[in-house]
């Protein structure tokens, strides 16, 4: 093995950032997902945009395959150096460069945590709205190569939504710059988008300038249990038909309540077929208005019990059951697999069914809860990686999940990205002439293909 | 032997957490509250990535090394991780029991070989920590107005820099005789002083012994009591641990108590919590840890819940007053709401609470001597959240915390004071003129 590039990084970012111990690779040889890893051959943390365009430079010239990792806290093996090479950590890239408020954007480097970027835009009465279950610990750079979303994505989207610039580098070691500040932009092709939830297969994201909206005066939650699934359904269709697009319009079903319940002792029904969550925000007196008539919708489509918070408190009781959900799932096994397929909207009824007769069939254990406004469905399955024939079964469930959410008109991920987790099914959703056109846009812009080799789009 | 022997060996001394391992679903939210990541930012430093590295050692890829130690020792115990966790894993206890395996596998390392021998021979340690006290003045330079002093010149395993508390002249056990009688006893108490305060902090046991005298207690003081046996079991020594909670629970066993209380949450955990759990596979001893373990109280939770400490000749201190809340006391015992009731008891006192009250003060006993510098970059965050309350004084509920904020403020110039929270009480009860 040539391990002489390796001195040529100590040159780029000083021997402290450079890593080669067995004990430190390891500890970057795998992300939050379970199942993948591989020891790389060397992690560099680097400082600023310039040392990442020299780490590029002596990458491509020993065809070395790079990394990118933020907090290394994806769903989709996104960031695990499955042919070795550099794993290149971006933690230290983490500054808040400026919060501007006439422009209501922040431009921010790729390491700093999301959370952070919310505290600080908070003092100013604004929000960045993408809020993924890890945004205490996900990175921004993270969350905008892998389109992460989170429980607001109804009426405030994904990542994309938000990112209006980048400064990118190349596998060239070419620093270039997408998009900026402005609001209207049809200026070329849309690069900015491109890069975003690349997965880091295309470049290497240095800074972001990303939008920013007021905060929600006020907010009032609710909760309402059915005891049939196509009424929780008919409920979801019945309120953005409405015209009310609630921030979060979560559901939970029959397997999920029983664990969560089980688990938390919130209050929940064990014989519910489902439960919804519903938060709408905005100005105080639309807010109150938008409620009572989600109250409606809710008791016309046979809502066992409505529950809606009075205080706080209560908005916080809602809120806890629905954040117990997945721990209350991870504590029964050892191994958890948070999935994301998403079905339109309509469709959500059908396809938590389908999950729930698939899970009998390969004697699986799934949970199901997600964003049932947006389609964005989270079927958790536990069970032990150590159990070769409890796996094999498990990824049979899966591939029909996934195969199931496609033939619903829906896709693979709504938020967590491709990575490997998801790749033998890419082809099943786009069709071949559409992952050729994928793979020429990758192969253009890293011809030496060594950035997430293999991840994505598969081998180009 | 070569590599794979070793590491197949190494492997063993692992195989029974095997199952605690695999309950780590890996989702990293342990950055988020890990102390020391934020100060490194490697995963090898937050507890993701030292389970990582426990599996790594289980299955073969990696050993258990001198890098291993060093990563292993990288942790303060400050159970922030488990809280956080989503999984209910306990990294602080896999971390613990990493350092035993590492002890097997790698022996103690010279220095710690000397000092926890020294802690093992009672005798050995008392006459040296007195001797200490009684040359304190020769090798510390006492600061003025506070319980700090400095090294006048270089030792070994100290940091010229670090702020210390002043050995005592005259131990707290030999200060007192072993039972303290009052007039209409309403219970018979045993005070558990540990190491910290009887030869360094005996200021702390006067305030102790004070305020449970004047709420009719008789305070029994077994002379014999030794170390509680956490700063040897947190780096692994579990069978010298054993032997300090087996001589514990003899000396403890040996007076009539209807109560033993500790001021100071690491001790109070050991025998509140962690004998019964050490002795889990001896029945006999672990019957034995239980009956201690039901009796045992921190002073500040025993003066709300247990003995309702009167409040009639509560005298003013004038005085803003935040609160520490150690690791051991906050995760550990759960004892938070207690020492904020002592505190806004106290007419005169107006309390602040600070921002991240219960993050880890960066002392963890040791940790804080053998990481200086890193242990030093965690508390100025602390000191700085001091600050920022505008408190004349900090209390705390444990010796080991109180030293090192009382550290972080001299060497950041901030003019706080950092009494135990009981220490309050004992004034505000003199000022009441109640003794």
């Amino acid at each position: 093995m040539n391990k002489a590039y390796v001195d040529e990084l100590i040159k780029i970012v000083g021997e402290e950032y450079v890593l080669t111990s067995i004990e430190d690779l390891h500890c970057y040889s795998y992300d939050a997902t379970p199942g993948y890893s591989n020891m790389p051959e060397v992690v560099v943390r680097p400082a600023n945009a310039k040392e990442v365009s020299e780490i590029l430079k002596v990458a491509t010239k020993n065809q070395i395959p790079v990394y990118t990792r933020g907090s290394g806290t994806n769903l989709s093996a996104g960031c695990v150096p499955m042919k070795g090479g550099i794993v290149l950590v971006m933690t230290r890239l983490n500054k808040l460069l400026e919060i501007d408020l006439e422009n209501l954007v922040a431009v921010a480097e790729p390491g700093l945590v999301v959370a952070e970027l919310n505290t600080a835009v908070a003092k100013h009465g604004l929000i960045y709205p993408p809020d993924p279950g890890t945004v205490a610990t996900a990175s921004l750079g993270g969350t905008i190569s892998e389109n992460a979303g989170g429980l607001r994505g109804l009426k405030y989207g994904v990542s994309k939504h938000y990112v209006m610039g980048l400064e990118v580098v190349l596998s060239t070691g070419e620093i270039i710059k997408t998009g900026g500040k402005n609001v209207k932009d049809v200026s070329g092709y849309d690069l900015t988008k491109l890069f975003t939830g690349a997965e880091g297969t295309l470049g290497i994201i240095t800074k972001a300038i990303v939008k920013l909206v007021p905060a929600p005066e006020a907010r009032k939650s609710m909760m309402a249990i059915f005891k049939d699934l196509d009424d929780a359904g008919k409920a979801v269709s019945g309120i953005i038909a409405a015209k009310i697009i609630p921030a979060t319009l979560e559901i939970m079903d029959n397997a999920s309540i029983r664990t969560t319940e089980d688990y938390a002792h919130v209050g929940l029904p064990l014989d519910a077929e489902a439960v919804l969550l519903i938060e709408v925000d905005g100005i105080k007196e639309v807010v109150e208005k938008e409620a009572a008539k989600v109250i409606a919708v809710l008791k016309e489509n046979n809502a066992a019990e409505v529950h809606m918070a009075k205080d706080d408190a209560e908005r916080d009781k809602i809120w806890a059951a629905r954040r117990a959900a997945l721990p209350a799932l991870a504590k029964l096994r050892p191994t958890t697999f948070v999935e994301d397929a998403t079905v339109p909207r309509s469709k959500v009824p059908d396809f938590l069914k389908a999950v729930s007769r698939i899970s009998k069939k390969y004697n699986v254990t799934v949970g199901t809860f997600g964003h049932a406004g947006d389609g964005n469905m989270h079927p958790t399955i536990v069970c032990d990686l150590r159990d070769k024939e409890e796996m094999k079964n498990v990824y049979k469930a899966m591939d029909e999940m996934f195969t199931e959410a496609i033939n619903l008109g829906g896709t693979l991920s709504g938020e967590h990205g491709i990575g490997l987790g998801k790749l033998p099914w890419m082809e099943k959703q786009h069709g071949p002439q559409a992952m050729n056109a994928m793979r020429s846009i990758k192969r253009a812009l890293d011809p030496a293909l060594i950035l997430n080799p293999g991840k994505l789009l598969g081998e180009c | 032997m070569g590599i794979e022997a070793i590491n197949a060996h190494d492997k063993e001394l692992l195989t029974d957490i095997q199952d605690a391992l695999a309950n780590c679903m890996k989702c990293g939210n342990c950055q988020a509250v890990c102390p020391i990541y934020k100060e490194i930012g490697k995963e090898s430093a937050v507890a993701r990535g030292k389970l990582a590295l426990m599996e790594g050692v289980l299955s073969g890829k990696v050993g258990i090394t001198e890098h291993f130690e060093e990563l292993m020792g990288l942790c303060l115990c400050c159970k922030a991780c488990a809280a956080n966790c989503p999984c209910g894993v306990k990294p602080d206890e896999l971390v613990i029991r990493a350092r035993q395996a590492i002890m097997k596998a790698r022996g103690l390392g010279p220095i710690k070989t000397g000092v926890f021998k020294l802690l093992s021979n009672r005798p050995l340690f008392d006459f040296s920590l007195r001797m200490a006290g009684l040359f304190s003045p020769l090798s510390f330079k006492k600061l003025p107005g506070r319980m700090a002093a400095v090294a006048r010149f270089p030792m070994p395993g100290l940091d010229v820099k670090k702020v210390m508390a002043p050995m005592a002249a005259t131990p707290l056990r030999s200060k007192y005789s072993e039972v303290i009688k009052v007039k209409n006893p309403k219970m018979r108490v045993g005070f558990f002083t540990g190491c910290t305060i009887n030869y360094m902090y005996t200021d702390i046991g006067d305030s102790v012994i004070n305020v449970l005298k004047y709420n009719d207690v008789e305070v029994v003081i077994p002379k014999n009591q030794h170390c509680c046996g956490t700063p040897v079991s947190v780096y692994g020594d579990q069978e010298r641990a054993k032997v300090f909670a087996r001589h514990l629970i003899d000396v403890f066993e040996d007076y009539k108590l209807d109560y033993v209380v500790a001021a100071c949450g690491t001790c109070t955990e050991a025998l509140k919590l962690e004998y019964p759990h050490w002795f889990a596979d001896d029945p006999q001893m672990k019957a034995r840890a239980e009956k201690l373990a039901k009796k045992t109280y921190e002073i500040s939770e025993f003066l709300v819940d247990v003995l309702k400490f009167k409040k009639d000749k509560l005298g003013t201190v004038n005085e803003t007053v935040t609160l520490h809340d150690s690791c051991h006391m906050a995760r550990g015992i759960h004892v938070t709401k207690q020492p904020r009731e002592v505190l806004k008891a106290i007419p005169g006192i107006k309390f602040v609470d600070m921002k991240d009250s219960d993050r880890c003060c960066g002392s963890a006993g040791s940790f804080s001597m053998a990481h200086y510098d890193l242990s030093r970059d965690i508390n100025d965050k602390k000191v700085a959240n001091i600050k920022a309350t505008g408190a004349g004084a900090c209390a705390v509920s444990c010796p080991a915390c109180r030293m090192h904020i009382m550290d972080g403020l001299v060497q950041n110039q901030v003019d706080t004071d950092v009494p135990h929270v009981v220490q309050l009480l004992d004034r505000s009860y003199k000022a009441g003129k109640a003794y």
